[in-house]
């Protein structure tokens, strides 16, 4: 396809003209089933009367549980869009061969890979991840709320504003064209002159802001918040793997805002950083957007670590082995995250000593990684394993990571990599380790602690359906990339040449086919749950023999989370609380302090994604607006002395005394 | 690791008394924003790693003078000097604030803020008109690398600054209105902080930008 | 001797591919048509039986037709061997476990409150741990030895290479979206097509002239990146005859996936033959590569059929690499010469003109400095002169291979200052912006 020219600019409305609106077929197709969907949406709410409630209840709320939720919700909702866009390519490239061009012209298909890395890494798992640390972790740690609730709110929305100007992409503009790390110089203006990588540009701002916020509001949170008596050497894993994670998050998200500054100032006012003339050096760019990159990474991995290791000790009915080499392994992957980002780029000429330097760290972080399989391994090891969901997706994820991990050291060694880099087997590598880790550790998440959100399990029947459909599934759409690597296929190729290729991406097709069945079963079995919530109902509060406090409450947890706040003494909290036979408090109960509903994080998230959609299309007098918007909202927010309440005593012993019957009618 | 949780569950102990182990049922509200300086310090700390990369870009760009004037043609050490002393000045008059504050003067607390305010002032202006004279000569930082990475790292911290009154402004509004409740005073402490980071970043800039480049 | 080869074990073949493709060659990428319709059949199957060993498959990066790239494939085998030593007791334990400790097998051992043992806790940090030092050392000596920029010393397994070889040098440049190969000593250039000798050394000198691509014949060498204004360099040397595919390995934009060049590995005497035909201009002819041909040819295009020159301007290269192909442009070196004695002060400031190269798009960079005014060329020309007196300032960074043979084994290799200045070897090199960090 040639290359339009799109060079309209006018004051009202920037670049924003007619010829935005895409006129490929299959983007049109996908505008208008979205836009039927969602006005069926917005009717059904309307019609239901339940904008005030959502509103009320969950968009302005300060709860972290509620948030947690909204950011499961959100990260279900991109998974999705990221694997439509998933399906379509690998339909491409299974079709596209012997002069075969596809369905696909280059200009939809380079949108879709770039949106596809994009929208999976920072708008699927990190919601994912950012979702389970914020429901699970105040819990764990005993503490009635976030340090920041407010903070809390507005790092969701500005989150959810991110992925909205990534979705605005569909179906106005473009999105970038350039790999989803967007290199210069072909995220430069003279080789990307259009919207696109400025889409990727302030929806990765936005978005970036505040998960760097949530990363500062969670270390608060657990440093400053933990109940009585809970040390660090007392945390659960899962609280310690968190901890690490948001520290890397606050020690690596600046490095990406940094980045996308300095591309912003190439592109919007023609600086020097990575430009090929002038004295620029594109070479800095990928160092800088790796050292961001690397840590993220680990910034993904690290909680499902933890959520493997509450799984497993759970369901192995047994206290974790090794829970100090644990979170010392935790802490070297934390700390050599940063010495490793090189690897990503062995082939662009550093000499061999320097290769081999981040070879080698990369290797050694396996050690640690090694460890904690080891770890999990033989907390099974005289257990009494349940396999539940839970615990399936563990095992799995247990075989699955091994592989990826094993092909990831082998990328590690620079003359190796110089024959697989960017290949598919890096595709296959990576999507081991993150469809591995972090889907099958999230899916483990979302299992094990739904009872806990909603008060009733997970039907199993349709959760092994997704299971198996996934699992098999996987395996089937990404080891024969693998082969394909050793084959000498580079990724983000849209036709082939060689016809002998074809088989193995028509098997990767039908995975990807195996997966979608398993994704559908996953939302089967959401829905078949909440109409069999009766069946499923769990009255107890710890449907799972649970070790850790947030079992210690009822399910859903009362908005305070902790009518009284416990006391630690062991690493097991809730496994020790119910060894020594303590009985809950019925009795005593004070006020709590809780804090108060706000608006201001919608508003100032919203007012962000009209300001990044205003540079986006260089319509400069709504740009300037929406900035001083966001001033001056922000500075009339902290005029707001007013930001909490007690919750009375009497709401609390009404709360209290429905949970001890219901505790009571089940017998417990 | 259990020793007291086995004391908790000897036969002995009463129900209640194992309650009492494992509940705080005395407890208090937690003094509000008692996270509040660990939050901002962490978001201090985040904010230096920009600086860092802009600094890092700056000793990747910094000699790339695409074929035009480099340090020594442009910076006017004495101007920077001046500016240097009129940050620096306003840090110590920031340190007079919270000792005012410290002793709850409220009028004091005011005063050197405002003081502080008209040396911040007084430095971005002076930035801004190097800043116009060095654009003026043609000197902008589309030019070069080096100007790229010295205006990208020079501007980011005098944006700084400029929000650094604006925040300062809002709270002398808010401390006239409100007194120095202890709200107030954690956001004292949070300005100041972030203000005398300024300050070291400033050093870092005026040390490896101007006097380095000048040697 | 080499040092990864796994003389008569045969792991490398049951870990991947059949010995079959080993033994009767075939190109490793087929042109369209050529398929043998029965084939997919048995692909199917065999496919399916993934884990009953890749048996119809070509894995070229396994089993490629240069020495380097042999190597590199014979590392990725040698390295996945060593994890396999505890990644395969690891799933078995995990599937054992998994199995034995289920809860309704009441027999099993049950102890809830084990969750230390310091003997373990050693084994497991230990067992990694060895692997990691071997697969370390491994990657120390593997990384140097095959370091891209040092020349190589051997032919293969059992061949040192002559002292007085000089290695075949192609000057490559990644356009938008096609691949240039210039022939410095033959005095010829090509498009989408490499020709190259058997059995000889062969040195690449690679760039590229708008954005990123990444040199990759995966049946030579590994992939290098191609990096406009910068240069990069690979060595590397073809051990059988046939034609194989080269690529861009790194995305570069919408003509991306068609930058697919044919690689053909010839005898010396059917190299010389073909370095005279291009000169003869027999096919493909598009007469002389000079400054202009070569500014119509980088615009960017897709699926460019071989394009032969019969000859090309002896400082094209140089002046691509410089990006100051078009007139009235300073050249990279001569500006960062001009940057090393402190720039050009305030008189600089205005010359903008002549070092735009593509930040204001390529089409307007290049309009603007068609006709360069009278002023712009007395400014250039003042350039020059200043830059004139600081001549072979680049230094070139290839690494030599190690005299004595033995050292390819890892005895005695050089410490980690890889990058040794070889004054003498190039003193036409002209390279301002090697990539080295």
């Amino acid at each position: 396809m040639e290359s339009v020219v799109h060079n309209h600019w006018s004051p009202l409305l920037g670049r924003l003209w007619w010829d935005a609106v895409p006129t490929e077929p299959i983007v049109l197709v996908t505008f208008v089933v979205v836009a039927i969907g969602g006005a069926a949406v917005l009717g059904a709410l309307t019609y239901f009367r339940l904008w005030g409630y959502l509103w009320k209840e969950w968009f302005t709320s300060v709860d972290h549980k509620k948030i947690g939720i909204m950011y499961m919700v959100l990260g279900l909702i991109m998974f999705a869009r990221g694997f439509a866009d998933a399906i379509m390519m690998r339909l491409q490239q299974a079709m596209a061969f012997g002069g075969n061009e596809g369905y696909l012209n280059a200009h939809h298909y380079d949108q879709i890979f770039t949106a596809h890395g994009v929208i999976m890494i920072f708008f699927a798992a990190m919601p994912f991840v950012t979702g389970l640390m914020n429901y699970v972790v105040p819990l764990q740690i005993g503490a009635r709320d976030v340090s920041f609730p407010f903070l809390n709110n507005f790092s969701f929305w500005m989150t959810a504003s991110g992925a909205a100007l990534v979705m605005t992409s569909l179906f106005l503009g473009e999105f970038g064209q350039t790999g989803w790390l967007a290199y210069p110089p072909l995220s430069n203006l003279a080789y990307s002159p259009w919207v696109g990588v400025d889409y990727w540009i302030w929806s990765l701002q936005v978005a970036g802001v505040g998960t760097l916020l949530s990363g500062v509001n969670l270390i608060a949170t657990i440093v400053k918040m933990r109940a009585p008596g809970m040390t660090m050497m007392r945390m659960p894993v899962f609280t310690w793997t968190a901890l690490c994670t948001n520290i890397l998050i606050v020690a690596a998200f600046p490095v990406l805002t940094a980045v996308l500054c300095m591309l912003s100032l190439d592109r919007y006012l023609g600086f020097n950083f990575f430009t090929n003339d002038f004295g620029g050096n594109a070479m800095m760019y990928v160092n800088l957007i790796w050292i961001w990159g690397h840590p993220e990474v680990y910034i993904l991995i690290l909680p499902l670590f933890g959520v493997f290791s509450e799984v497993t000790a759970t369901f192995s009915g047994k206290r974790l082995f090794g829970y100090t080499s644990m979170v010392y392994a935790t802490m070297v992957i934390t700390i050599l995250s940063y010495i490793v980002w090189l690897h990503h780029f062995f082939t662009m000429g550093s000499g061999a000593s320097v290769n081999s330097f981040f070879g080698i760290t990369t290797m050694v972080i396996s050690i640690p990684t090694g460890a904690k399989l080891f770890n999990w391994l033989f907390t099974m090891y005289r257990g009494r394993i349940r396999f539940e969901l839970p615990m399936m997706w563990t095992v799995a994820f247990m075989l699955t990571f091994t592989i990826g991990g094993m092909t990831g050291v082998l990328l590690a060694v620079p003359p190796a990599d110089f024959v697989l880099h960017n290949s598919l087997f890096l595709i296959a590598h990576f999507h081991n380790v993150i469809i591995g880790g972090v889907v099958f550790g999230t899916f483990a998440g979302i299992n094990y602690w739904w009872p806990k959100a909603f008060g009733y399990k997970l039907d199993p029947f349709w959760g092994k359906v997704s299971f198996w459909s996934w699992v098999v599934g996987f395996y089937l759409a990404f080891m024969p990339l693998y082969v394909l690597g050793l084959m000498g296929v580079t990724r983000r190729m849209r036709v082939f040449d060689d016809p002998s290729l074809q088989i193995w991406f028509v098997i990767a097709a039908i995975g990807a086919a195996l997966i979608a069945v398993g994704i559908a079963a996953m939302f089967v079995q959401f829905g078949v749950s909440i109409m069999k919530r009766d069946q499923l109902r769990d009255e107890t509060g710890d449907p799972w023999g649970g070790r850790t406090l947030e079992w210690s409450t009822s399910s859903p947890p009362p908005a305070y989370n902790f009518a009284v706040t416990p006391i630690v003494h062991d690493i097991d909290a809730w496994e020790d609380m119910k060894r020594c036979g303590v009985q809950r408090p019925t009795s005593g109960f004070r006020p709590i302090h809780m804090p108060k509903n706000t608006a201001t994080g919608v508003v100032l998230a919203g007012l962000s994604a009209v300001l990044g959609f205003a540079m986006i299309w260089y319509i400069w007098w709504l740009a300037a607006a929406a900035f001083a918007g966001i001033l001056g909202y922000a500075i009339a927010h902290t005029f707001n002395y007013k930001r909490d309440y007690h919750l009375p005593a009497q709401t609390v012993v009404e709360t209290e005394d429905a949970r001890t019957r219901q505790l009571a009618a089940a017998g417990a | 690791m259990s020793a007291t949780t086995l004391d908790a569950a000897t036969p002995k102990a009463s129900p209640a008394q194992i309650t009492a182990a494992f509940y705080d049922l005395n407890e208090h509200d937690h003094p509000e924003g008692g996270s509040t300086m660990l939050g901002f310090w962490l978001y201090l700390m985040s904010d230096c790693l920009i600086f860092a990369m802009l600094f890092a870009a700056y000793g990747v760009l910094g000699g790339n003078y695409a074929a035009g004037p480099g340090p020594k043609d442009l910076f006017e050490l004495p101007l920077v000097a001046v500016n240097t002393a009129m940050l620096l000045f306003s840090s110590i008059t920031y340190g007079f604030a919270m000792l005012a504050m410290a002793k709850n003067r409220k009028g004091a607390t005011q005063a050197w803020l405002l003081v502080t305010a008209l040396f911040g002032m007084a430095f971005i202006g002076i930035e801004l008109h190097e800043f116009a004279g060095l654009i003026h000569e043609g000197a902008t930082p589309m030019r070069s690398g080096f100007l790229t990475a010295f205006f990208s790292l020079v501007g980011t911290h005098g944006l700084h600054v400029t929000f650094g009154l604006i925040w300062l402004f809002t709270l002398f509004v808010q401390i006239g209105a409100k007194g120095l409740i202890p709200a107030n005073q954690r956001r004292l402490m949070c300005l100041s902080l972030f203000w005398h980071f300024l300050d070291v970043i400033w050093i870092g800039v005026f040390t490896f930008v101007y006097l380095m480049g000048m040697l | 001797m080499s040092y990864v080869r796994l003389p008569g074990i045969g792991l490398g073949a049951s870990f991947m591919c059949s010995t079959e493709s080993h033994e009767m060659p075939r190109p490793p990428l087929l042109p369209p048509g050529a398929a043998n319709p029965a084939r997919p059949t048995v692909r199917i199957f065999a496919a399916l039986a993934l884990s009953g060993g890749l048996s119809a498959c070509n894995t070229v990066v396994l089993n490629p037709a240069g020495d380097v790239a042999q190597q590199q494939g014979d590392l990725v085998v040698m390295s996945t061997i060593l994890m396999l030593i505890i990644i395969l007791p690891v799933m078995a334990l995990t599937v054992f476990f998994a199995w034995k400790y289920r809860a309704s097998n009441k027999d099993a051992d049950y102890q809830p409150d084990w969750d230390h043992s310091t003997q373990l806790e050693l084994v497991i940090w230990a067992a990694p741990l060895l692997i990691i030092i071997c697969l370390g050392a491994l990657t120390w000596v593997g990384t140097h030895i095959l370091d891209p920029y040092r020349t190589i010393g051997r032919i293969d397994a059992k061949t040192p290479v002559a002292h007085d070889a000089r290695p075949l040098q192609v000057e490559v440049v990644a356009l938008d979206w096609k691949w240039l190969f210039i022939y410095p000593e033959q005095g010829i250039a090509t498009v989408n097509e490499l020709v190259v000798p058997q059995g000889r050394p062969l040195q690449f000198k690679i760039t590229a002239s708008s954005v990123m691509n990444s040199f990759f014949v995966p049946a030579m060498a590994g992939q290098i990146y191609a990096m406009p204004g910068m240069e990069t360099r690979l060595h590397a040397v073809m051990n059988r005859t046939g034609e194989f595919t080269g690529f861009s390995a790194n995305y570069s934009g919408a003509g991306f996936s068609n930058m697919r060049f044919a690689t053909r590995s010839v005898t010396d005497a059917d190299f010389a033959k073909w370095v005279s035909g291009v000169k003869a201009g027999s096919r493909n002819n598009a007469g002389a590569l000079d400054r202009a041909t070569y500014l119509k040819l980088e615009k960017p295009s897709e699926k460019v059929p071989v394009i032969h020159y019969a000859s090309v301007s002896p400082d094209l290269y140089g002046a691509i690499l410089d990006m100051c192909v078009e007139p009235g442009k300073m050249c990279m070196s001569e500006m960062m010469a001009l940057d090393a004695k402190g720039g050009l002060g305030k008189a600089g400031i205005r010359n903008v003109e002549m070092l735009a190269y593509d930040k204001y798009g390529r089409e307007a960079s290049a309009k603007a400095n068609a006709n360069p005014d009278a002023a712009a060329k007395r400014e250039l020309a003042w350039v020059r002169a200043l830059c004139k007196q600081e001549p072979g300032q680049a230094p070139d960074t290839t690494v030599k291979a190690p005299a004595n043979p033995r050292t390819l084994t890892g005895a005695g290799l050089s410490a980690p200052q890889s990058v040794a200045w070889d004054q003498g070897a190039d003193p036409a090199a002209h390279s301002p912006l090697i990539s080295r960090n």
